[in-house]
C-alpha cells in the first residue's frame, strides 16, 4: 500500500523536467510525491497560524527594541502572559463556534453576569470554596450558552441574531440584578485575589488555566469525531444532514462550550481585577470575533483552528499594549486593529480565489 | 426468523407516495430488490426516481405506502437510521464538505478511533488509498474536497458508499459525470459486491449500462411504478415505451415559427476549468437547446452571458450590439432575460405578491416621481399576468404558496414585462408537476412564434428534442456538436454530450 511514491506513472522523467502542468496538477489531484515531513513541514509553513504569530513576533520586538520593559521587565513579561488570558478563553469559545458557521456575540453579557455572580457568592457566603464558584460560573455559563443554542438549532433563525437579543436580555438582567452595587477587592477572599495574581515558574496561573482549556479544546477539535463533526457541519450545514450527523447535538455543544467558556471568564475577571462593575465586558464579544477571524478562523465556517484564535487573542490585547508605547495615538490603535481585521479577510478571499482558480486550470489539462 | 430473513427481499416498498406543498413527486412508488441483484431503475426525469431514493435514504418521510427493509417495516426520520440499518446512497449531486479532506469526506461521523477515541489518520489515509485503489483512481487522500471535478466528487462519494459496508447501496446516476475507464472500475465493484450478497439499487439514462449491469429492471412514469421485468426478457426500446407511455409530439406543442435575424452572438467564450471557446447563436423565433451532462458547464455558460458571472475571453453581442462583461444590468438594457434554475431563490422575491413581482424588474418604468403604490404595481402587472394564465385568483397572492408551475410563469411574466428580445431559461421545467409542464412549454413555443428568441438548457433530453430547433451540446466546458431539429436523436445527443468520455474508454 505504500508503494505511491515508487511507481507513479511518469516516475521516468526526472521531476525537474515534468512540465509545470502536471507537476502542480500532481500537487492537487493525485497523492504528492513530497515525503511526509516535507508535506507536514510544507502545510506548517502555509499555515496561517504561523503567519499571524509572526506578526505577534514581530510587534514584541519592535516593542521591545523601543522599550526594554516591554518584555523584559518582570511586570512587562507578566503583562504579555496575564492580559490576554480572559480574551483568549473567549476566543476559544467564539472560534468552536465559528466554526460552525454561526457567531455568539453574548458572551461579553455572560461573562458580566457570572463576574457579578462570583462576587455575590463571596458576599453571601464568605466561606464559600472558590472550586464551587468556578463551577457555579461555568454552569451558569453552560446554561445561557444551551439558551443559545437550543434557541438556533431550534429556531432556525441566524445566530447573529439570536445571540444579539441574547446579549442585550443578559446584560439587562445582570444590570437588574446587580443595580447600582458594585463588587469591591474588599468583598472577596485573599485567597481567590491570589488566583489572578499568582505565578508558577513565572507563568500566571490565569494564563496556564487558559492555556490548559486552549489545549483540551484544540486536541478535541482535531482528535475526536465531535470536533471533526463541527468543521463538518460549517463547511456544508445541508450535507451534514445528508450524511446523518448530528447536527443540533454539535451545535447546542458548541453554544454550551463558548457559554462555560465566557462563564469562567467572567470568575477569572472578578479574580483579576478585584472589581465588578456594569460595564464588565462591555464589546469584548467582538474582540473574541476579531481574534478568531484574525487567527484565521473563517467567518463562514469549516476552516481555522482554535490554536489560531489563541495567537489572535495574544496580537490583539499585545497590539493593543505595544502602541502607545511606540508613540503611537489612540485613534490609530483602534483603526489599526481594525487594518488588521480587514487584511486578514482580505487575505483569505484572495488565497481561496487563487486556489479556485488554481485548482481549475489543473483540471483543464487533466 | 433469520431463516425468513434470509428468504425476505432486502428492500419493498410498496405504493409508497410523497408530495411537497401542491407538487407531487411520487404518486405510487414500488420497488422490490432481492439480496444478490442489481436492480435497476429507470424512468424520465421528474418520474420520481430520485424521491423515491431520498424516501429509503430517510431524507424524506413517506405520506403512505409500505417501506420494509429486510423482512422488517422501518419508517426512517434520518439519514443516520438508514445508514444504521445498512443503506447507502450515492446522490445525484455530489455533497462533500469542501474544507475538508478527501479521506474525512469519506469517513466523516464513523471515523476509525485508535485509543482514547482518537481519530486514526494514518489508518483513514490508508483505507482511502485502498478504497481508491479498489476503484482505480488516483486522488489525493490529503487533499481538501474543494475544486475537485465533478467526476472525482462522484468518485469520492463512491468510496465512501462502499466502505460503509451496506447490505443496499443505491446509486442514483453515478456514472452521469465519469469517464469510461471509471465506469468499468465502478462496475466491476458493483458486480463482486452484488456477489457478497448485497443488494443494489442503480438508477441511470444510458440503456447500454443498465442491460449490462443490472439483472431487473423497474420502470417508473409520473410518479407511478409501471412494471418491474427482467433484463434478459426485454429490450431497449420495450423500456422506452414503457417510461414515455405516449408520443413525444402530444407532450411537446412545437409552433412551426419564423427564424429571423440573429439576436444573440457568442463568440470564442472562455473560463478557465469551466468552459472553453463558446460560439453561440440564436437567432429570433428559434429556440436553440443546450444539452448536456451534469457538469458540463451549461448553466455556467448562460450565468457569463448574461453576466452574472465572468468570463476570461470572448465577447457577448445582442443585435450587433456588445454586451458588457459581468453586468447584468446592461445584459438586460441590451434585452437579454434570465430565468435561472433555482427559481425559488434566484428568480423571485418568494414572500412578494404576484404582481410586486412581476411589477419589480420595471419599477422605474411605471414609478411616478419614483414612487410605486400597489395599484400602479397591480395595473402593470395585470396584463401580463392574464396573458400567461397564472392561476392566482388575486394578484396579491404570495409567490410561496404559489405550486412550481404557477411560480414558472410568474418568473416568465416578470421577465416578459420588460420585452425582451433573448429569454435564457435554465431548467423551465425542473420540480414542475408533469400536467403543468406541457403549459409552460406551450408557452414558450409561443413566445418564439412571436418572434423571441429563447436559449433554452434543459437536462430532460425529450424536452430538448422537443422544444430546440437547433440542439447545441456541451460536454466537460466544450461544445461537441450542433444538431439541428431533424438530426437531433436522442442517440446524436448523448453521443455528443459524452464525447470526450467516449475517447477516453
Amino acid at each position: 500500500m505504500s508503494h505511491t511514491d515508487v511507481e507513479r506513472p511518469d516516475s521516468g522523467h526526472d521531476g525537474s523536467d515534468t512540465t509545470e502542468v502536471s507537476a502542480s496538477e500532481a500537487l492537487l489531484v493525485e497523492p504528492s510525491r513530497l515525503s511526509p515531513t516535507r508535506r507536514a513541514l510544507t502545510t506548517v509553513l502555509r499555515s496561517r497560524e504561523l503567519s499571524i504569530f509572526l506578526v505577534l513576533v514581530a510587534v514584541v520586538v519592535l516593542a521591545t527594541t523601543k522599550n526594554n520593559g516591554f518584555l523584559f521587565s518582570s511586570d512587562g513579561w507578566r503583562n504579555f502572559l496575564l492580559n490576554p488570558s480572559i480574551l483568549l478563553l473567549l476566543a476559544v469559545g467564539q472560534a468552536v463556534v465559528i466554526i460552525t458557521r454561526n457567531v455568539d456575540l453574548s458572551v461579553g453579557s455572560v461573562m458580566a453576569l457570572t463576574a457579578y455572580l462570583t462576587g455575590r457568592l463571596f458576599i453571601e457566603q464568605p466561606n464559600i470554596p472558590i472550586v464551587a464558584v468556578l463551577a457555579a460560573c461555568l454552569l451558569l455559563g453552560a446554561v445561557l450558552g444551551l439558551v443559545n443554542g437550543v434557541l438556533v438549532a431550534y429556531g432556525g433563525v441566524p445566530a447573529l441574531v439570536i445571540t444579539l437579543g441574547t446579549l442585550y436580555i443578559y446584560r439587562g438582567i445582570m444590570l437588574t440584578w446587580a443595580g447600582s452595587d458594585r463588587i469591591n477587592a474588599g468583598d472577596l477572599p485573599r485567597e481567590f485575589l491570589q488566583l489572578g495574581t499568582r505565578s508558577v515558574l513565572g507563568v500566571p496561573l490565569l494564563t496556564i488555566l487558559a492555556l490548559v482549556v486552549l489545549a483540551i479544546v484544540g486536541y478535541y477539535l482535531y482528535t475526536a469525531r465531535g470536533g471533526r463533526e463541527l468543521y463538518a457541519i460549517g463547511s456544508d450545514p445541508d450535507a451534514a444532514v445528508l450524511y446523518g450527523l448530528p447536527v443540533r447535538r454539535r451545535l447546542l455543544a458548541a453554544f454550551v462550550l463558548s457559554g462555560a467558556l465566557a462563564g469562567l471568564a467572567g470568575a477569572l475577571y472578578t479574580a483579576r481585577y478585584g472589581t465588578v462593575s456594569s460595564s464588565v465586558g462591555l464589546g469584548i464579544e467582538l474582540q473574541a470575533v476579531a481574534a478568531a477571524v484574525i487567527g484565521g478562523v473563517a467567518i463562514f465556517g469549516g476552516s481555522g483552528t482554535v490554536w489560531g484564535a489563541a495567537i489572535g487573542a495574544f496580537l490583539l490585547v499585545t497590539i493593543n499594549r505595544a502602541l502607545p508605547s511606540l508613540g503611537i495615538e489612540d485613534f490609530w490603535q483602534r483603526a489599526v486593529v481594525g487594518a488588521l481585521i480587514l487584511g486578514a479577510i482580505v487575505l483569505d478571499r484572495v488565497l481561496a480565489v487563487r486556489q479556485a482558480r488554481k485548482l481549475a486550470e489543473s483540471r483543464d489539462h487533466s | 426468523m433469520s431463516a425468513s430473513n434470509a428468504a425476505a427481499p432486502v428492500l419493498v416498498l410498496r405504493d409508497v407516495s410523497k408530495s411537497f406543498g401542491p407538487v407531487v413527486a411520487l404518486r405510487s412508488g414500488s420497488l422490490r430488490v432481492e439480496a444478490g441483484s442489481i436492480h435497476a431503475l429507470v424512468g424520465e426525469n421528474g418520474a420520481g426516481k430520485s424521491t423515491l431514493v431520498k424516501v429509503v435514504a430517510g431524507v424524506h418521510r413517506r405520506d403512505s405506502g409500505t417501506f420494509e427493509l429486510g423482512g422488517e417495516a422501518v419508517d426512517f426520520s434520518s439519514t443516520a437510521e438508514s445508514k444504521k440499518s445498512g443503506v447507502a446512497v450515492i446522490y445525484q449531486e455530489p455533497t462533500l464538505f469542501p474544507d475538508l479532506s478527501v479521506t474525512e469526506n469519506i469517513f466523516m461521523g464513523r471515523q476509525i478511533l485508535a485509543s482514547g477515541r482518537r481519530i486514526d489518520r494514518a489508518a483513514m489515509y490508508a483505507e482511502a488509498e485502498r478504497l481508491f485503489d479498489r476503484l482505480g483512481v488516483r486522488i489525493d487522500p490529503r487533499r481538501p474536497a474543494e475544486g475537485l471535478s465533478i467526476a472525482d466528487q462522484q468518485i469520492i462519494e463512491i468510496a465512501k458508499a462502499i466502505s460503509l459496508d451496506a447490505r443496499l447501496l443505491v446509486m442514483d446516476e453515478p456514472t452521469a459525470a465519469l469517464s469510461g475507464v471509471e465506469v468499468d472500475r465502478l462496475f466491476a465493484v458493483a458486480r463482486s459486491l452484488r456477489d457478497e450478497g448485497r443488494a443494489l439499487v442503480f438508477i441511470s439514462h444510458r440503456f447500454d449500462e443498465v442491460f449490462d449491469l443490472a439483472d431487473t429492471v423497474t420502470v417508473m412514469r409520473d410518479g407511478s411504478y409501471i412494471d418491474t421485468l427482467t433484463i434478459a426478457e426485454t429490450t431497449p426500446s420495450e423500456l422506452v415505451s414503457l417510461m414515455v407511455g405516449r408520443d413525444v409530439d402530444d407532450l411537446f406543442p412545437k409552433v412551426a415559427a419564423e427564424i429571423g435575424e440573429p439576436v444573440l452572438q457568442v463568440r470564442g467564450l472562455s473560463r478557465a476549468g469551466v468552459f472553453h471557446d463558446i460560439d453561440l447563436d440564436v437567432r429570433a423565433g428559434e429556440i436553440v437547446g443546450l444539452a448536456g451532462l451534469v457538469g458540463a458547464g451549461r448553466s455556467e455558460v448562460a450565468r457569463a452571458v448574461f453576466g452574472v458571472d465572468s468570463y476570461d475571453s470572448g465577447s457577448v453581442s445582442v443585435s450587433g450590439r456588445p454586451v458588457r462583461a459581468k453586468a447584468p444590468r446592461s445584459a438586460i438594457r441590451a434585452g437579454m432575460a434570465f430565468i435561472p434554475e433555482d427559481r425559488r431563490k434566484q428568480g423571485l422575491v418568494i414572500d412578494s405578491s404576484v404582481s410586486r413581482n412581476v411589477a419589480g424588474v420595471i419599477r422605474r418604468g411605471i414609478a411616478k416621481a419614483g414612487l410605486l403604490t400597489s395599484s400602479m404595481e397591480n395595473r402593470a402587472a395585470g396584463p401580463w399576468a392574464g396573458r400567461l394564465e397564472v392561476k392566482t385568483s388575486a394578484l396579491d397572492m404570495t409567490a410561496a404558496t404559489m405550486s412550481g408551475g404557477n411560480q414558472q410563469k410568474v418568473v416568465i411574466a416578470k421577465w416578459l414585462a420588460t420585452d425582451p428580445k433573448l429569454l435564457i431559461i435554465d431548467e423551465p421545467t425542473r420540480g414542475i408537476d408533469v400536467g403543468t409542464k406541457a403549459e409552460v412549454h406551450r408557452l414558450l413555443s409561443e413566445l418564439a412564434g412571436q418572434g423571441l428568441a429563447i436559449l433554452m438548457i434543459s437536462s430532460e433530453l425529450p424536452e430538448v428534442l422537443g422544444m430546440a430547433d437547433r440542439v447545441v451540446v456541451l460536454c466537460e466546458g466544450r461544445i461537441t456538436a450542433e444538431l439541428d431539429r431533424a438530426d437531433a436523436t436522442p442517440e446524436a445527443v448523448m453521443h455528443a454530450a459524452t464525447h470526450q468520455l467516449e475517447d477516453a474508454r
